[in-house]
């Protein structure tokens, strides 16, 4: 089944076309990586699902983006609804200047939760499901900025699965990250994909292989090529998609 | 560099004249030239304060007790008085006897406090004469009266113009912060450029205007409103002067709290955002703590800025030194005092020196709030790597 999609989406930041047509399905409980050169809009493409490119003024967004089968894109469409159900990743680690255990409640704080056992509990699940939870259980009242980059990725991961999204965005999450610490944050999105939609943006070719089950290919707006992964690294169709994957170019 | 160390020696050269010149006034007694006073030489009391030695000849202080002396009442002698004492004849046509007449009727009086000119208290003089206490930097701040011209002891107390320059400041930023958080918010977060670009500089242009024009909005707008609102006998009070400090401190305060708001990192908001925060939400849970050391600062510049403010406050406070103890009585600050009372005061006198060294304390204040602002910014600097 599919879990999100767009119909002909262009978007342009002022008289820049970022997005050219876009239509795509992303399956549901799937990884689907979204690679191609910098500058491409995986970025753009990627924010489009919780409504992120709203905070830019001067952006103009057409077509339909259907989440669950709804536009999100409609009038009345509660956006702080939207974002509780399709979590999101940044590329840098950015936590609050909060303490770890805040940091991962926020999200339940902001949505009106108060009881603190149950807090607590689903404080300690999330750190729990993004393998965190070891290293970090004995110092919850620290400052988040005592932990290292990757763990800092990790709490951001965790801050994000604790309001029970359904659907996660990640955008490059491991690119500021050493080799080991990625290496987690990939094991990490294996175990995370039978629970949840994964879209997640990488200019890394390996990982795209590694952690997802299909794989878009943008060039300058345009989405050139989406398939499953093994199709796309062993057989593409296009033969841009072929020297991207080949590495001649991007 | 050479200009900057020229500038620190200006700076520092015209503080070390403003202390010279204010230390001037502490040692000293400020009776009136050529005068003593004297009690019966049995009377325990040897020393009294200017205060006290003031109330004693207003009358506000009748018995020795409060002196520390005895439980009788007090008489006060004026060299006038002597008339009903001793006949023209006892006194002398040229006062030739009036020195021993003094003598007598103090020796004579157990409970009597003379006040008379000093040439008459020479060796034969039998009383005992009473030291007036020098006026020291700590009787300065803590005596609550202030009356420089006040006869035969001027009163050097700052304590009530102090509170009040702090009162008035204080309730400013009551006003001005709230105020000048709101719009710098909506600048920062909500207004979108175009907006932001007309009132930026409009707000900017507040900060120009003298503050004799904003005194003078004061006394026509605000007094006569306050007077209405509170049926006050006369609207000149602290509030006037607070909501008017209030209105100069805002540009300060929303530029500054503008500036720490943009600079809460995009990050951190979109990921308060993306985790289903509300905008308002994001704004009170992410923006203001981490802006919070900016919009301290902010407020603190403003207080400094109310403190310092001298011509607004003059015109609209009232200027009298009474410790407030409510928004809607007069007050009196210390740079309302310096600017108001300087032209009437004996250049090298006690009042002159003593209006420097209330400038000294002026100095002081703004001193340590320039300092509490670097130190919190500097905090804001140290605290923002992550
Ligand atoms: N806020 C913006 N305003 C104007 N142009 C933007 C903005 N954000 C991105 N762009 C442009 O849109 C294009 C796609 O950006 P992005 O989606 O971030 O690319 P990617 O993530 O693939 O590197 C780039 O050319 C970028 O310069
Ligand atoms: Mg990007």
């Amino acid at each position: 089944m599919n879990k999100i999609e767009t119909q002909n989406v262009n978007l342009h930041y002022g008289d820049f076309h970022a997005l050219k047509g876009i239509t795509m399905s992303i399956v549901e409980n799937s990884v689907t990586a979204l690679i191609g050169p910098s500058g491409c809009g995986k970025s753009t493409y990627l924010r489009l699902f919780n409504r992120m490119n709203d905070l830019i003024s001067n952006v103009k967004i057409e077509g339909d983006v259907l989440v669950e089968g709804k536009d999100i894109y409609e009038r009345g469409v509660d956006v702080d609804e939207l974002r509780k159900k399709v979590g999101m990743v940044f590329q840098k680690p950015n936590p609050f200047p909060k303490t770890i255990f805040e940091n991962v409640a926020y999200g339940l704080r902001v949505n009106g939760i108060n009881d603190k056992e149950f807090i607590a509990e689903r404080v300690e699940r999330s750190l729990q499901q993004s393998a965190l939870w070891g290293e970090v259980k004995d110092k919850l009242k620290k400052s988040a900025f005592e932990l290292s980059g990757g763990q800092q990725q990790r709490l951001c991961i965790a801050r994000a699965l604790a309001i029970e999204p359904t659907v996660l965005l990640m955008d490059e999450p491991a690119s500021a990250l050493d080799p080991l610490s990625t290496a987690k944050i990939e094991e990490l999105i294996y175990e995370l994909k039978d629970k949840y939609t994964i879209i997640i943006v990488t200019h890394n070719m390996q990982q795209a292989g590694r952690v997802s089950d299909r794989t878009a290919f943008f060039y300058m707006g345009e989405l050139i090529e989406a398939d499953e992964t093994k199709v796309i690294f062993t057989n593409p169709k296009n033969v841009r998609t072929q020297n991207y994957i080949t590495g001649r170019f991007g | 560099m050479v200009s900057g160390t020229f500038t620190s020696v200006i700076v520092l050269l015209i503080i070390l004249f403003l202390f010279k010149e204010g230390a001037g006034l502490f040692n000293q007694t400020p009776m009136e030239k050529g005068y003593v006073v004297a009690v019966n030489s049995s009377n325990p009391v040897s020393e009294l304060s200017p205060a006290q030695f003031k109330d004693v000849y207003d009358g506000k202080i009748i018995t020795w007790k409060s002196l520390g002396g005895n439980s009788d009442s007090i008489k006060l002698f004026r060299v006038d008085d002597i008339t009903s004492y001793y006949t023209e004849e006892q006194i002398g046509s040229n006062f030739e006897h009036l020195g021993e007449c003094i003598s007598k009727l103090v020796q004579k009086t157990p409970n009597i406090i003379a006040f008379f000119p000093k040439e008459y208290a020479d060796s034969s003089f039998k009383g005992k004469t009473i030291n007036l206490k020098k006026i020291t930097a700590w009787s300065f701040v803590s005596e609550k009266e202030w009356f420089p011209t006040a006869q035969p002891v001027a009163q050097f107390g700052v304590l009530s113009l102090i509170l009040g320059t702090l009162w008035v400041s204080l309730a400013a930023i009551l006003f001005a912060l709230p105020l000048g958080l709101a719009t710098a918010i909506y600048l920062a977060e909500i207004a979108d450029s175009r907006v932001r670009n007309i009132l930026k500089p409009l707000i900017e242009l507040l900060a120009g205007i003298p503050s004799v024009v904003y005194g003078f909005f004061g006394l026509i707008v605000i007094v006569p409103m306050i007077k209405n609102i509170f049926h006050l006998d006369v609207g000149e009070t602290a509030l006037a002067g607070s909501i008017i400090l209030g209105i100069m401190a805002l540009p300060t305060i929303i530029t500054v709290s503008e500036d720490a708001l943009r600079n809460t990192p995009r990050a951190m908001k979109e990921a308060s955002l993306a985790l289903g925060a509300s905008k308002w939400q994001t704004i009170y849970k992410v923006s203001i703590p981490y802006s919070a050391s900016g919009i301290t600062a902010g407020a603190i510049l403003g207080i400094g800025r109310a403190i310092g403010e001298t011509m607004a406050v003059l015109m609209c406070t009232g200027n009298s030194a009474i410790i407030p103890h409510t928004l809607l009585q007069p007050v009196r600050t210390i740079p309302a005092t310096i600017a108001a009372e300087l032209g009437e005061a004996a250049q090298g006198g006690m009042h002159y020196k003593a209006l420097f060294a209330l400038g000294c304390i002026l100095f002081i204040i703004t001193f340590f709030i320039n300092l509490s602002v670097e130190l919190i910014s500097s905090r804001r600097k140290g605290g923002k790597n992550e």
